[in-house]
């Protein structure tokens, strides 16, 4: 027990020498919350609208007047051509074009109803759908609007009308950052375990002190031990670290239990530890550990659910995801701090995380003996 | 020129002898590929629903059967009281729970107006904007359609045209951009290792002291990745075409020369990280973390550039793959020419030129 005690004194020590991890241990954090949190929203600022306005009548200037009224669209007006707004598509200049045919009021008088045109740029298939749901609104208040004015009615209600009303639980704003800052802070609690850990062990390797470490009376599971509780310790931390900083810069409010989100972050590490550990032994050289390390917790992370919902990846990549530990930790995370989930909401995702957690540990152990000792 | 060339094939024959080297170089596209390609999707599928239905009528009915039907969505759970619903979120599956009023297909007739209320789970609110889109999209589809007279007697109804990406797949927005983060990879990274492995070993001081002129060392260095790079270039523009079913709208040789640039300016890159990195943990350490994590986060790639802090959109000015992404879209997808690519092109042109000033000057003949 003593000699555990021992080695983890001196990891600690040379932790804390280190030039290298020792800034990466508040850098990262720092970063990751500050950068991460504001780049990666799809919340849209502003919507850049051309509107060619072919019949310049009364109905269609008010037409375009609501749109005017609305601070979010930003509006280039008084299109010529058609040509133009499709350039300006093209050149990015605007996100949508709105095009008033010439006959406009003369249909809306004559027939009841008329066309226009919206072109939207769709690659962004996201942004592009939430543009037209915008536009569509204002289109339709702008005809209930044109009824009461036509009738001279306050707001006709034609019979069969169904009103939708909607309603937001958890985040009412509608706040990306609400949405992205737990899900940063389980990348951040995962790079921590898998790829600053490996980084740590490879590091013995390359100064070549394992020989050395090998002749002494320590043995291997102190050893391992050793190397992968400084880290358990420092993802902890790491978390409040960036806890604190969501609170101050975000104002993220959490909703669950604070004791239950860091018990969880515990149970987590270790099974990522021993992932890591694991990748660590299927390699010869230490780039290669580096390289594998960051590769497969990059591909864990963006299956994790990230950035896009797992419920849209296709039904092999879910499948897949339920031996990915980050997809049952980002959740655990996103449900606890935003709607305050509690222990058995979770049951299922925290028995996953032990059972997984119990086949890398273990895989990694016997692996990383089996290979310590074919090579002395 | 016959040392270049023996020392280029030296070169290309380390490269092949390495199994590891060869499933980084043609593993990692194939992997990233499949990923940014098929799993990374904004697109909304198999969202799982809940809904409480206290009149079940024909109206009821046949709303729920439009929005089951539609393939967006997957019921849950019918509720039978709406206590239950903060229960059922925490759990994390229900993104959705549609609220019909009591006795709907009545107060439709008898008041004209009846109420549908949808609460999503807004944790995620880019997903519950777009669920809640959506439905009520469908639901009114419905009163159009049941009622095509009475709706509305004044209506302008917009048609919508969806430009250059007709039927909104994420793919079209993400494999160009994967096409940047590959060719980047294997230029920067590879490179940067290539010559950082020389020194290490310590054959690098061997080679220049040989006949070799320094320049020689760089360009057959440089010369087997710029190959492969054109190589890994056609295959992912192949795959997304055939696979993807990404098209090439606009001119295939404007492509290929808008990609050499690029690998160009992706070499030279590589290049001046090796002459600031000592060893090929540092090369590696540059490329990966420096380099690639803000070129995936700032360029463009999978996040607007328009929807972030104006400080963050001055730092993706410096982002290579920003500009290199523009064009690709450009190109494949909008079927842009040269004249509304010209400045994205002439900027990197101009950081090609500029990183090989730098490494020109850093690079040093005696080793320290």
């Amino acid at each position: 027990m003593k000699t555990i005690a021992y080695i983890l004194q001196k990891e600690f020590r040379q932790i804390f020498r280190n030039r290298f991890l020792l800034p990466m241990i508040f850098g990262v954090p720092l970063i990751q919350m500050l950068v991460l949190v504001y780049a990666a929203t799809f919340e849209m600022k502003k919507i850049d609208i051309a509107i060619a306005d072919k019949d310049l009548s009364a109905f269609s200037r008010e037409l375009v007047a609501k749109f005017k009224g609305i601070p979010f669209f930003n509006i280039t007006e008084s299109l010529q051509e058609v040509k133009i707004g499709e350039d300006m598509l093209l050149n990015d200049e605007a996100d949508i074009v709105l095009i008033i045919p010439p006959d406009m009021e003369r249909n809306l008088v004559r027939e009841n109803k008329t066309q226009v045109q919206l072109l939207i740029n769709a690659i962004d298939g996201n942004t592009a759908q939430l543009i037209y749901s915008y536009s569509a609104n204002i289109i339709r208040d702008f005809n209930k609007n044109l009824i009461a004015e036509w009738k001279g009615l306050p707001e006709f209600k034609p019979s069969g009308q169904i009103e939708i009303t909607e309603r937001y639980w958890y985040n009412s704003e509608l706040n990306y950052k609400w949405y992205m800052a737990p899900g940063i802070l389980a990348i951040l609690v995962t790079v921590i375990g898998m790829f600053m850990s490996g980084i740590n062990l490879v590091r013995e390797k390359e100064i070549g002190t394992i020989e050395q470490l090998n002749v002494t009376p320590v043995k291997k599971y102190h050893f391992i031990v050793g190397k992968l509780v400084p880290f358990w310790i420092i993802g902890i931390f790491d978390l409040a670290f960036g806890m604190i900083i969501a609170w101050i810069v975000f104002d993220l409010p959490v909703e669950g239990s604070l004791w239950l989100l860091f018990f969880f972050t515990a149970v987590y590490l270790i099974g990522i530890l021993g992932l890591g550990l694991f990748i660590s032994t299927l390699a010869d050289t230490q780039q290669q550990v580096m390289f594998m390390n960051f590769f497969f917790m990059i591909v864990f992370i963006l299956m994790g659910g990230i950035f896009t919902p797992v419920e849209s990846m296709p039904h092999w990549a879910q499948i897949a995801d339920r031996i990915n530990p980050v997809f049952y930790f980002m959740k655990i995370m996103r449900n606890i701090v935003l709607k305050g989930s509690g222990f058995f909401d979770l049951f299922e995702e925290f028995i996953s995380l032990v059972i997984l957690g119990i086949i890398f540990l273990s895989l990694a152990i016997f692996l990383y003996r089996k290979k310590s000792l074919s090579r002395s | 020129m016959n040392r270049l060339i023996s020392f280029t094939i030296k070169e290309f024959l380390h490269i092949f002898r390495d199994p590891r080297t060869m499933l980084i170089l043609f593993g990692i596209p194939v992997a990233q590929l499949l990923i940014f390609g098929t799993v990374i999707k904004n697109e909304i599928k198999n969202v799982h629903i809940a809904i409480y239905d206290p009149s079940k009528d024909i109206a009821t009915t046949d709303i729920t059967n439009k929005l089951l039907s539609s393939g967006y969505f997957i019921l849950d759970e019918n509720l039978n009281n709406i206590d239950g619903i903060d229960e059922i979120f925490k759990k994390g599956r229900v993104k959705e729970v549609i609220v019909f009023d009591n006795n709907f297909g009545k107060k439709l007739i008898r008041e004209g107006t009846a109420g549908i209320q949808l609460i999503a789970d807004a944790s995620d609110p880019n997903i519950a904007r777009l669920v809640t889109s959506y439905t009520s999209g469908i639901i009114n589809d419905y009163i159009n359609k049941l009622h095509p007279g009475l709706a509305m007697p004044l209506s302008v109804e917009p048609e919508v045209r969806m430009y250059f990406n007709e039927n909104m797949k994420s793919a079209y927005m993400f494999v160009p951009g994967t096409m940047a983060l590959i060719l980047m990879l294997i230029s920067a990274l590879m490179t940067s290792v290539s010559i950082t492995r020389e020194k290490e070993h310590g054959t690098m001081e061997i080679l220049l002291a040989s006949p070799l002129k320094p320049l020689q060392i760089i360009a057959g260095k440089v010369l087997p990745y710029l190959l492969l790079s054109i190589v890994n270039a056609f295959l992912i523009v192949l795959i997304g075409r055939f696979v993807f079913g990404v098209p090439i709208t606009g001119s295939f040789i404007l492509l290929i020369l808008e990609t050499i640039l690029f690998i160009l300016m992706a070499l030279c890159l590589g290049i001046m990280i090796s002459t600031a990195a000592k060893t090929q943990m540092m090369a590696m350490f540059l490329s990966m973390i420096v380099l690639m994590l803000p070129t995936i986060i700032l360029s463009g790639f999978i996040f607007p550039i328009e929807n972030m802090p104006k400080l963050l959109q001055w730092l993706s000015y410096i982002m290579p793959a920003r500009y290199f992404i523009t064009i690709i879209r450009g190109i494949m997808l909008k079927g842009t020419g040269i004249s509304f690519i010209w400045e994205e092109t002439l900027i990197l042109i101009i950081m090609t030129i500029f990183f090989i000033g730098v490494s020109v000057k850093k690079f040093k003949i005696r080793l320290e």
